[in-house]
């Protein structure tokens, strides 16, 4: 079986893999972290959501062995040791969750998002920016309430993670 | 999944040698199609032969009068470059279009475009704006290129390394999502060099991506919304399914014509 | 009771949070169990065939294979059939024909999806593998999907005990009264009604995991249930799976229900079944694809509906007539679904003096059909409400104002259909709900729009639902095979913290936090010392679960009834401490005071008394301090609201975009208004997605065309805009917090204010859900061709 050899929260990892092995299944299965959901099988839930070398990526739609050397960060490496990261505690503050099941995917997005567009998010831009994230609980009100709170808080010079 | 052997070149050249040698090979680029296929079941191959790891396949710039963009820029990279938002800015924001923002963080415009998916949104920009497919085996003009669902020119063991977009003088893109996949389930994409307009359409066609005979004579007007308004565009050839029946895609396709030209800079 | 910032009434953030925000949840397919097998099931690619013949010989002898089972063994093992638990008559009084509903298939497959055989390997590629070497021979049947067809005496006969399809053919109300009303109407609207088919969708797919301790004989399974002692209950006795006191279910962090995971399923049955055949743990996790074609699908009514008005507006009486789809195989509550739960609420908010509804179950090759989000009220819901405003504008007034004049004043009210409404103030609630969408200006918006080419329409939905889900006795007249009670426990510790066992099931209700608020506000401890334990029969002794926005109402009033036992047995233990008589303890925000002195205890003192048990006599008061409870609710919870939708159409596409909508809803007393509001979102979230955007298709050969999410349309954040909620409150009177529930609310009001308002905007009422971009420009089309022709 082929290796591969990465980072994941910071810390180098290295596992003999079937080719097969999607990302996720990586996370979940070989370093048990299991914060990383599966909800579909066509792409288009974004449970799985992780960033790879900085970059949020649907790790059910990625081969392990495609990660060789990357930057890999999970909900479980986004809090700064035991202060949470600005975006988690948003959900909290805003009930921006009921279930749980697609908020790790959730948060990575967001936070993805407030990389790419600014701590400055409109309703609108939210929304559209969560094309790829399916949730069944909260009817997205208060998830966008969410993220326009939590891109704010980043401004304000909050740490992000373990990974660059 | 069905097994397969996974190899990484690190150069277009060892890519092909892989591809000359080993049989039922695959490329994967940014695979946003390819693995949920492969998960599904709906396609195997033997060998996948990843071209992550080859540098500089992923520029873009502006040469003379041409765009050109690498086949492993990912759409995101297009949709916020600079260079593309001077040079065409409707296939930036067509860019910006694909997928969700996760999907367009991996996916690449040369495995789009190698797919050939019948509601994908960048071989419509192709035909329209008249642009070549540059492999590592030739050049191949758009119009040659698409050749019905799934279906391209690309022989085994070619790799598509660019593309050449001539810079039009106006150019737009509209489309009507499909409201499950989001794909486009109707997307005309139009372009003005300043001698004729060009009009194709995507997500509408039986036999997938095409011109718009209808769209393109209505330009000769001018390439302006008037000139679209009112178009009837036969529902001939094109496709019915659940979310959408030939004559509303037909319907659509004069709506979407009109704004994409709105839309044009 | 004093409101504190963690009391009843406080928007308290959620303490089940940090784990679900840090990646640290439990999830069922989080769990991996030593030396665990993997399972796969082959499953039917045919809507309809006989099974000749299957061969596994090949599969068997696959790399990593540790079985492959079918029917065969399932039968040779005596393993029961997964039930129905609701018997229903028909009106004749003939009992519902139930077909057998193996695990495996036997003989027979009925649906695309049903499970054939199941392979199980040390690897879930291998058991995919092997899967695929397994040969079937079928011989294929011709197929039904359509509910209205399915009793043609030409179509597929799916169950030899159940002619023509038919599962019941039953019906509620006073035919003869009805027939009378309809006689002496001024004005009758009828309408067409499908009520869409819909696939549940929580995003955590269903998984199980079975395990088998030889040593001590004894089953565990992991499974993503709504209520994990049902699941016990039914595998251990009807499926024989396990005898019942040594089998744990455990049901761990679950990610989403919708009622999808109250049922008792194939797969689960099967992971448990084979565990025990190969003593080793045995896993299932869904694939979505399998989600859409195994998980209790949702609704799917043919109705015909209509309504006897006299010459002033005034209802005089309601028909109804509704084939219910309730797919290949009766599922665990499903013949409930279309009958008592949906024409006991036919009478809306409305003072109506006759209803007659008859509604026939049929069988088609479809997933078997369930409980979902509402199931019933959301139909019931839908056919009042659509007739009322198709009502108004045939009789050219105001929708409001029809509703107003039909409104309940007094209650209790005994509407014809069972349900005995208790409280409501249904003109508060649309009076707010009218201001708070400001239909005044309207007229303005809609000119305003209509300047840019848009379309504004506006719709009303005035609901009630019954929740609270329900006396046990009234249930058992009905046909429940069960009580619907709820227990709970109070767990007092020597140090004065608490936990809490209940029998309620939380899948993202916020259980952790609001039955901690609970305890709070009635023991005066901080909420970081009350635990609520729940999931696990081992833990709690047993419990029916959450569905049917029983939870608050009957859940937490079980608690309360264990609480006011701990508060007495506290105050005797205090009195002791306190050299007082027990009925001149007072206890209030945690203390133990003698009335009128300034003597007192803290909670956590007598807690620790009470277990040290020194300073009182233990022949009278027994040590410890410890209380349980069962409750059984003496009426179902009425929730009633208003919802007004806005929505904006694009004429040029016919795409719909919600402009506002508004809900104001009477839960009665809240306990954490934050947590009420998300399950309003949700709620709406979910109507409109079965109004707008969701919709089940099988084509005409029964093969499920919308079988991922390339093709069934989930509602996602752009879908849907943001919500404006009210809340007025009745207080419920038949449990002592006074709260009625609020689960469900959204999507029973939703779908129809939505339809409600794209017929307005477009001026046709023939639109059906879900209002699609094609459907609602199609149905421009008509107007304007109708408009045309009658120029
Ligand atoms: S699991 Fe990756 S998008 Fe659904
Ligand atoms: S919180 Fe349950 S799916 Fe989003």
């Amino acid at each position: 079986m082929p290796t591969v050899t990465l980072k994941v929260n910071g810390k180098k990892q290295s596992a003999d893999v079937d080719p097969r092995t999607l990302l996720v299944q990586f996370l979940r299965e070989h370093l048990r972290l299991t914060g990383t959901h599966v909800g579909c099988d066509t792409s288009q839930c974004g449970a799985c959501v992780v960033h790879v070398n900085g970059h949020a990526v649907k790790s059910c739609t990625m081969f392990a062995l495609s990660a060789e050397g990357a930057d890999v960060l999970t909900i479980e490496g986004l809090a700064n040791g035991s202060a949470l990261h600005p975006m988690q505690e948003a959900f909290r503050e805003n009930h921006g969750l009921q279930c749980g099941f697609c908020t790790p995917g959730m948060i990575m997005t967001a936070v993805d998002m407030v990389k790419r567009k600014g701590n400055d998010l409109d309703e609108e831009t939210i929304r559209h920016e969560l094309e790829g994230n399916l949730c069944r609980c909260t009817g997205y009100h208060n998830i966008v309430k969410a993220i326009a709170a939590g891109a704010k808080a980043m401004k304000s010079g909050a740490k992000t993670g373990k990974a660059a | 999944m069905h097994s397969f052997t996974y190899h990484r070149p690190v150069n277009v050249k060892a890519a092909q040698a892989l591809l000359a040698k080993a049989k039922d090979a695959s490329l994967l680029a940014g695979g946003q199609t390819l693995i949920p296929s492969l998960k599904l079941r709906l396609t195997d191959f033997d060998n996948i032969v990843d071209l992550k790891a080859i540098k500089g396949l992923d520029k873009i710039e502006v040469k003379g009068k041409n765009l050109l963009i690498g086949a492993l820029a990912t759409h995101g990279a297009v949709a916020t470059s600079a260079v593309v938002k001077r040079a065409i800015p409707a296939l930036a924001k067509l860019a910006g279009m694909i997928g969700d923002p996760a999907v367009r963080n991996v996916g690449t415009i040369g495995g789009s475009v190698a797919n050939n998916d019948p509601a994908a949104d960048y071989p419509g920009a192709l035909l329209a704006l008249n642009a070549t497919v540059i492999t590592s085996k030739r050049k191949i003009p758009a119009d040659k290129f698409f050749k019905g669902l799934f279906e391209t020119a690309l022989g085994k063991g070619e790799i598509i390394l660019q593309v050449s977009f001539p810079i039009p003088k106006k150019a737009g893109y509209a489309k009507f999502r499909n409201p499950a996949s989001r794909f486009a389930l109707v997307g005309v994409f139009v372009a003005d060099d300043g001698k004729t307009a060009r009009a194709a359409v995507t997500g509408a066609g039986e036999q997938g991506v095409f011109r718009s005979k209808e769209l393109e004579a209505a330009l000769k007007k001018g390439f302006k919304p008037e000139s679209v308004a009112g178009v009837k565009v036969s529902a001939n050839g094109l496709n019915s399914d659940i979310h959408a029946a030939a004559d509303y895609r037909a319907h659509l396709i004069g709506v979407m014509a009109k704004r994409a030209i709105e839309a044009a800079a | 009771m004093t409101s504190t910032v963690t009391g009843i009434g406080a928007a308290v953030r959620r303490k089940e949070d940090q784990r679900f925000i840090t990646g640290q949840g439990h999830y069922t397919d989080d769990i991996r169990r030593e030396g665990q097998l993997h399972a796969y099931f082959l499953r039917s690619p045919h809507p309809h065939a006989t099974i000749k013949k299957i061969d596994t010989a090949k599969a068997e002898k696959m790399p990593g294979v540790a079985a492959v089972l079918t029917g065969v063994e399932l039968a040779a093992d005596k393993i029961g059939n997964l039930i129905c638990g609701w018997a229903i008559s028909s009106k004749d009084g003939s009992p519902m024909n139930m077909g057998p509903h193996p695990a495996l298939a036997q003989g027979k497959v009925r649906h695309v999806g049903d499970q054939v055989a199941v392979v199980i390997a040390e690897t879930l590629n291998q058991a995919k593998d092997a899967a695929a070497a397994i040969d079937v021979d079928y011989a294929v049947l011709t197929a039904v999907a359509d509910p209205a067809k399915a009793r043609d005496p030409k179509a597929a006969q799916i169950h030899d005990n159940a002619p023509k399809n038919t599962i019941y053919e039953w019906s509620l109300g006073d035919q003869a009264a009805t027939d009378a009303a309809f006689k002496n109407a001024k004005h009758v609207t009828r309408l067409k009604i499908i009520n869409n088919r819909m696939i549940p969708n929580a995003i955590e797919p269903r998984a199980a995991i079975g395990d088998y301790d030889a040593g001590t004989d004894s089953s565990t399974l992991w499974v993503t249930s709504q209520n994990p002692h049902v699941h016990r209950l039914v595998m251990a006795a009807f499926m024989g799976l396990a005898p019942e006191n040594k089998f744990r279910v455990i049901a761990p962090d679950v990610g989403g229900g919708f009622g999808s995971k109250i049922f008792i399923y194939a797969e689960e049955s099967v992971c448990l079944w084979a565990a025990k055949r190969l003593k080793r743990p045995v896993r299932w996790t869904g694939e979505r694809s399998e989600s859409f074609q195994t998980d209790a699908h949702g609704r799917d009514h043919v109705t015909s509906a209509e309504l006897a008005l006299d010459a002033g507006g005034k209802i005089l009486g309601l028909r109804v007539k509704t084939i219910a789809n309730l797919g290949a195989y009766m599922s665990t509550f499903s013949s409930s679904v279309p009958t008592y739960l949906y024409a006991t609420l036919l009478s809306g908010q409305y003072d109506i003096p006759a209803i007659y509804c008859e509604v026939d179950a049929v069988y088609t090759n479809t997933v078997p059909v369930d409980a979902y989000r509402g199931a019933g009220r959301p139909e019931a819901c839908y056919v009042i409400e659509r007739l009322m405003e198709v009502a108004a504008r045939e009789l050219h007034v105001d929708p409001a104002e029809l509703r107003r004049k039909n409104f309940i004043r007094k209650f209790p009210h005994q509407t014809p259909v069972i349900m005995a409404y208790d409280i409501g103030d249904h003109d508060a609630t649309l009076k707010k709900a009218l201001e708070i969408a400001d239909v005044k200006g309207f007229g303005q918006r809609k000119q305003e729009a209509s300047r840019r080419g848009k379309l504004l329409g506006l719709g009303y939905s005035t609901y009630i639902e019954a929740c609270g889900i329900a006396p046990s006795a009234a249930v058992g007249s009905l046909g429940a095979g069960v009580g619907l009670w709820e227990s709970a426990e109070v767990r007092v510790n020597p140090t004065g913290s608490v936990e809490i066992l209940t029998g309620s099931h939380s899948h993202g209700q916020g259980h952790e936090t609001t039955f901690a608020q609970l305890v709070c506000e009635r023991l005066g401890i901080p909420i970081e010392q009350v635990t609520i334990v729940h999931g696990d029969t081992d833990k709690v002794q047993f419990g029916m679960g959450t569905y049917g926005s029983r939870s608050g109402p009957v859940g937490m009033t079980a608690i309360v009834k264990a609480l006011d036992k701990i508060e007495a047995k506290a105050k005797k233990i205090a009195g002791h401490l306190l050299e007082a008589s027990p009925g001149d303890i007072e206890f209030k925000n945690g203390k133990f005071t003698v009335a009128g002195t300034d003597k007192s205890l803290a909670f956590g003192e007598v807690a620790l008394a009470a277990y040290v048990g020194h300073k009182f006599p233990t022949n009278e008061i027994e040590p410890g301090l410890k209380e349980g409870s069962f409750y059984d609710p003496t009426n179902f919870t009425f929730p009633s609201g208003c919802h007004i939708c806005e929505v904006e159409i694009d004429p040029e596409t016919g795409h719909t975009k919600i402009a506002r909508w508004t809900a104001v809803d009477d839960f009665g007393v809240l306990i954490n208004p934050m947590i009420v509001e998300g399950q309003v979102h949700g709620g709406i979230a979910q109507g409109i997605g079965q109004a707008l955007l969701e919709n089940c298709v099988y084509d005409d050969d029964a093969q499920l065309v919308t079988g991922s999410y390339m093709d069934y349309t989930m509602p996602r954040a752009d879908d849907l805009p943001s919500f404006n909620v009210g809340t007025t409150v009745t207080k419920c009177p038949s449990n002592p917090l006074g709260i009625k529930g609020c689960g469900e609310a959204g999507a029973i009001a939703a779908p129809v204010a939505l339809i409600n308002a794209v017929t307005d905007a477009v001026g046709s009422e023939d639109i059906t859900m879900p209002a699609t971009a094609q459907t609602v420009w199609q149905a421009i089309q008509k107007t304007h061709r109708q408009r045309k022709a009658a120029e």
